[in-house]
Order: structure tokens, then C-alpha cells, then sequence
């Protein structure tokens, strides 16, 4: 167990280093020279060049990768090409938006998806089963951002019921009510797709704890249903949803730039958005490979947790 | 104690279902046979139908030229002259949407096609040469799996080249991962069957093999991916070109009509603009999967007829 937690952590080593090359190597490529963009068109041209001398940019490519990945690892992003701040600090801004987004999200999926994909499971060919079916069928299809167009139309702009954007009202006090009303509806649309999946994955993950020997053993001395269901059923079927934690992770980040777009809710999704308009690259750069990073974190803190909880699973040496 | 752990099989009912049909039929009978008998395949296929078909005979079908402006009609509520309504600039909102859906599915089918066949040679070349070659092609396809694949479809479409082809380009060369994988896989078990030795015997060259002899028993899962992938490039598609960096107006796209629509005004007057385009988005990705869904359900032997 711990030489698999060991080589599973090894794994990830090499994995995090392809991961900054490529997003050096794609804003290396990405055509528009950031010191071009950086100087005023009426400065001279020698000017320009000390200006190029001074950001490194005639280095060889492995110089410039190697200081830029120096930089990153103890925790020096660089500054940003347009705001001249350092990026580190635009993003420590941002992050805390989009983490109390994410957290939200995941605990609506949560607390949404598992009873319904129970009750699915429960209910097996009735008629609720066929309808949870056709909505979670419904649910990964449906584009997120219109999801939240409809929902500011109708909820916000029309019935007036919730804000139409923005983490809290303008210039008022912190109040925590004001916040989760704010909070609700950009979580709602971030979550609905993994909602839907999960709902999916319980259901078939019940679906086969169902038909266990312990599950009619259960039965057979006279439990109730409600507690075969959920205290024999359900922990045996959390197991395999335990990964899905890896699934989500990546939707809910990439989810967020839509769902930032969409509500104006000031989170990294919204500064990536800005950045790539106005061609910031070290922005660009930082939040490309920190939402890999985080994906890549989020398998392995799956692997590892399914290879605690589940006693089942071997590990050979291969 | 291992056993114990060990369902039992579930026992094999003997399938009476040919006789019950009077005749023997073949492959594709069942596979046929099966597909229809799911009634939300059945319901995708004709939505599917409908929309490629009202995509392409947009010229035929909408009513007005679908950029051209009435200044008297901006906002337009939906009335015989404009079914759908009209945008913000007096266009007509059915045209629009018939010409936009040419776009959209053109991005996703050829998006689709270019994906699947990079996705389906890397896994084949993967799942068969094994080895070094297997390693390389697995790890490149882990590093892609890493990044949330929007922020580097935004970072390629929009720091080099947004245009169509720029757009199916990056779709392509991100998406083709899950198809390599799934390729890989039945390409390992297909490898080991006696009539690829049989071939090999036979001196039958790798590649003609690979292609010829082992792909076409390969081909149910790929076309199931395939399908559900033009649903998900679609919404790609929609997504940038919303963000405002796929294809840019006044070239119509269900996701570009709704970056207009978005809009205070538009909110409290005209319900029915921001209504419909997302509306025909969220019609053809449902198809795509029910199609997806009932032809993988159909092509499982698992899955007996009713």
C-alpha cells in the first residue's frame, strides 16, 4: 500500500513537468511578441531593445523555461504584461471566488444527485426512475451558459428573485445572506452537469449493491428498507463515487470560466478571460498550468483515497 | 474468503426471441432490430434528421435573408412575418437560426471526423505495437487528459487563429484522447484472436492488418464515440463562439446569437431571443447522446431484444 502511494506519487513528477513545458512552449509559439505589446509605439527602437534585453526574452528558450519555472515552483509568477502587478497577487484575489464557487457547486451536486440516484435505483423501471433518467440525460446535455441566461431571465430579471450577477451587493456591508443569495444561482449552473452525471453514477452504483447476497441477508433478518437501503446499500455503493471527485474537478474548473463569464463573478475563470483578451501572457500561462496542476492533484488524492477506503483492491509490484 | 467476494453468473436464459420472430437474422437484422425498438434512439434519429435537414436547406426554408436589417423590427415579438421573432438589429430569428445551425454542425462533424480519425490511428498504432511506442502515445494522451480542456482550447483559438478551421483544428487536436484510449483497449484484446495470427501467418503486412483486419471489428464502440462526440464539440463550439472568441459575427452560431442576446433590455422584453438559440444547442446535443446511447445499447450483445 504505501510503495503504491510512493509510485503513484513518483508518476505524478513527471507528469506536473510535461504540463509546464507545454503551456511555456504554447505561449512561446502563440504569435504577437509581448514586448512589442509592452512598449508604446513612439518609443525608439533601441529603447525597445533594452526593453527586450531587460525582460530576458533574446535568451535561449531552456534559459527562459528554466527562470520562469524557478520562479513559479517558489511561488515568483512573474508580472503581469498590462496591470504590472505581480500575478501572484492578481490571482490570490481571485482565488477565494472561485473556491467558495467550486465548493458550493460541489455540495449542491452532493446533496441533489445522491438521494435522487437512490430513489432512481430504488424505483428501478417505474415511472420516477424513467423521469430522473430523462432529466440527468437532459442535464449533461444542456450548454451551461444558456442554463444561466434563462435563470438571470426569468429568476432575476423578470421575477426579480435574485441578483443578476456579482459576488455581493454593490458597496454594501458584508452580510452573509446577501452573499449566499448571490451565490446560489452561478452554483446552481456550475453544478448542473456534474448533478447529472452523479446522479447517473449512483444510480447504476446502487443498482448493483441491489442485488448483493448482504443486501437480502439484510432483508432476511427483518431490517427495515429504509435501513437496508441506506445504511447496508448505501455505503457499499459511496465507494465507487469516491473517483468521481477526479471527474468533477475538471468540469468544475473548466465550468467556471463560463459560469464567471455569465455572472460576473470576479474568479480566476474571469481573469482568464480578461487575460486572453488582452493577450497577458504570464497570467495566461500561470492559470493554464494551475488548473492542470489541480486536476492532476485531484486524481491523485482519488487514487490514493480509493486505495484506503476500498481493502479489496490489490497492488502487485509489476 | 476471495470467492466468497464473487457474484454468481447470472444465469443464461436461453434467447427464444428468433423463433419467436419466425427467422433467422443476421448481425445488422438485430443490431436494426434493436436500435428502433428504443424510443428515445428513435426520437434523437428523427430530431437529428429534422435539424441536419433544416441546416441544409436553410436557402429553401427561411423566410428572410438572415442578415438582413429592418430597422422597424428590432426586438420583433414572434408574429407570422418573423415566426421566431427578431434580434436587436431587426434580423430575422428563424433564418438565423436555420444558417447557424450549418455552422454549428459543420464544426462538430468535421471536428468529429478529424478527432476520431487521429484519435482511432494513435490508438490502434498504441494497442498494437505495444512496448515504447504504447508508452509515448499513453503518457501524451495523460498530459492532454490534465488540463480542463477549455482553457487550452481558449489559449489556442484565441492567441493564434480564430477562424472555423483554426476552431475544428484545436477540437481535433484536443479531443482525439478518449478515442485512443477506447481504440487501444480493443485493439489489445483483438490482437490475441486467431485470425490476426491467421493473417500474420498468411504474411500479411502490420498495417494491413492493423486496418484492414483488425479495425472493422473495432468499428460499433468508434461509431458510439463518434456520435457522442459531435454533441460535445457542438457544445465547444456554442461555448467559444459565447465567449466570444469561436466564430465571430455577423457569421450566425446558435452560441454567438446568444452572446447578443445577453443583454438588460433584451432580458425584460424580448424572452424569446436568448430562448431559441440555446434551445436548438441543447435539442441537437440530447439527439447526438440518445443516438449515441441507443446504438451502443444495441451494438452490446448483453442487451437482449424485448
Amino acid at each position: 500500500m504505501t510503495t503504491y502511494i510512493i509510485r503513484r506519487l513518483l508518476i505524478t513528477i513527471p507528469l506536473l513537468i510535461a504540463i509546464s513545458i507545454i503551456t511555456f512552449a504554447l505561449m512561446q509559439f502563440a504569435p504577437g511578441s509581448p514586448a512589442v505589446l509592452d512598449v508604446d509605439p513612439n518609443v525608439p527602437p533601441e529603447a525597445r531593445e533594452a526593453q527586450i534585453e531587460a525582460m530576458g526574452l533574446n535568451e535561449p528558450l531552456p534559459v527562459q523555461y528554466a527562470r520562469w519555472i524557478s520562479g513559479v515552483v517558489t511561488g515568483d509568477f512573474g508580472n503581469s504584461y498590462i496591470t504590472k502587478r505581480p500575478v501572484s497577487d492578481m490571482l490570490l484575489e481571485r482565488l477565494p471566488n472561485t473556491l467558495i464557487l467550486m465548493t458550493a457547486a460541489t455540495i449542491l451536486a452532493i446533496v441533489i444527485a445522491i438521494p435522487i440516484g437512490i430513489i432512481s435505483a430504488v424505483r428501478q423501471y417505474t415511472k420516477t426512475d424513467y423521469a430522473i433518467t430523462l432529466v440527468s440525460f437532459a442535464g449533461v446535455a444542456v450548454p451551461n451558459f444558456w442554463i444561466g441566461l434563462m435563470l438571470i431571465m426569468f429568476l432575476s430579471v423578470q421575477f426579480g428573485w435574485f441578483p443578476v450577477g456579482g459576488v455581493q451587493t454593490l458597496n454594501a456591508d458584508f452580510d452573509i445572506m446577501d452573499r449566499l443569495h448571490h451565490l446560489f444561482l452561478p452554483a446552481l449552473v456550475l453544478a448542473t452537469a456534474d448533478t447529472a452525471q452523479l446522479t447517473r453514477y449512483t444510480r447504476t452504483s446502487m443498482l448493483e449493491v441491489k442485488n448483493q447476497d448482504y443486501i437480502r441477508t439484510a432483508r432476511a433478518k427483518g431490517f427495515k428498507e429504509s435501513k437496508v437501503i441506506l445504511k447496508h446499500g448505501l455505503r457499499n455503493a459511496l465507494l465507487p463515487l469516491i473517483t468521481l471527485i477526479a471527474i468533477m474537478l475538471p468540469t468544475l474548473i473548466g465550468g467556471s470560466v463560463v459560469v464567471e463569464s455569465v455572472f460576473s463573478w470576479p474568479g480566476l475563470g474571469d481573469l482568464f478571460m480578461t487575460s486572453v483578451n488582452q493577450r497577458d501572457y504570464p497570467v495566461i500561462m500561470i492559470i493554464t498550468m494551475l488548473t492542470a496542476v489541480l486536476v492532476v492533484i485531484g486524481n491523485l488524492i482519488a487514487d490514493i483515497l480509493y486505495a484506503i477506503v476500498d481493502p479489496r483492491i490489490e497492488y502487485r509490484e509489476d | 474468503m476471495d470467492q466468497l467476494q464473487h457474484r454468481k453468473p447470472e444465469p443464461m436464459t436461453p434467447n427464444n426471441n428468433h423463433d419467436n420472430l419466425g427467422k433467422h437474422r443476421s448481425m445488422l437484422g438485430i443490431f436494426v432490430v434493436k436500435f428502433f425498438q428504443n424510443k428515445l434512439a428513435v426520437f434523437g434519429l428523427v430530431m437529428l434528421l429534422l435539424i441536419i435537414g433544416s441546416a441544409v436547406f436553410a436557402p429553401l426554408l427561411a423566410p428572410h435573408d438572415p442578415n438582413y436589417q429592418t430597422l422597424v423590427a428590432r426586438l420583433h415579438e414572434p408574429s407570422a412575418e418573423y415566426p421566431l421573432g427578431a434580434d436587436q438589429l431587426g434580423r430575422d430569428l428563424l433564418s438565423r437560426l436555420l444558417y447557424a445551425g450549418q455552422m454549428s454542425l459543420l464544426v462538430g462533424f468535421a471536428a468529429m471526423a478529424s478527432a476520431t480519425f487521429i484519435g482511432a490511428t494513435m490508438g490502434a498504432i498504441a494497442g498494437y505495437f505495444g512496448g515504447i511506442i504504447d508508452s509515448i502515445i499513453m503518457r501524451i494522451v495523460d498530459i492532454l487528459f490534465s488540463f480542463p480542456n477549455i482553457f487550452l482550447m481558449i489559449t489556442l483559438v484565441a492567441l493564434f487563429r480564430p477562424s472555423p478551421f483554426w476552431l475544428i483544428v484545436s477540437f481535433a487536436v484536443l479531443g482525439w484522447m478518449s478515442t485512443a484510449r477506447l481504440i487501444r483497449g480493443e485493439m489489445l484484446s483483438l490482437k490475441k484472436r486467431e485470425f490476426v495470427l491467421a493473417a500474420r501467418t498468411l504474411g500479411i503486412s502490420k498495417w494491413r492488418i492493423i486496418f484492414n483486419h483488425i479495425m472493422p471489428n473495432a468499428i460499433g464502440p468508434l461509431i458510439v464515440a463518434a456520435t457522442l462526440a459531435v454533441g460535445q464539440f457542438i457544445i465547444a463550439e456554442s461555448t467559444l463562439s459565447f465567449l466570444g472568441i469561436g466564430i465571430s459575427p455577423p457569421t450566425a452560431t446558435w452560441g454567438n446569437m446568444l452572446t447578443a442576446a445577453q443583454n438588460l433590455t433584451i432580458f425584460q422584453t424580448a424572452w424569446w431571443y436568448p430562448l431559441f438559440p440555446g434551445l436548438m444547442i441543447f435539442l441537437t446535443v440530447l439527439s447526438f447522446n440518445f443516438v449515441g446511447d441507443g446504438l451502443r445499447d444495441a451494438l452490446d450483445p448483453r442487451v437482449v431484444e424485448k
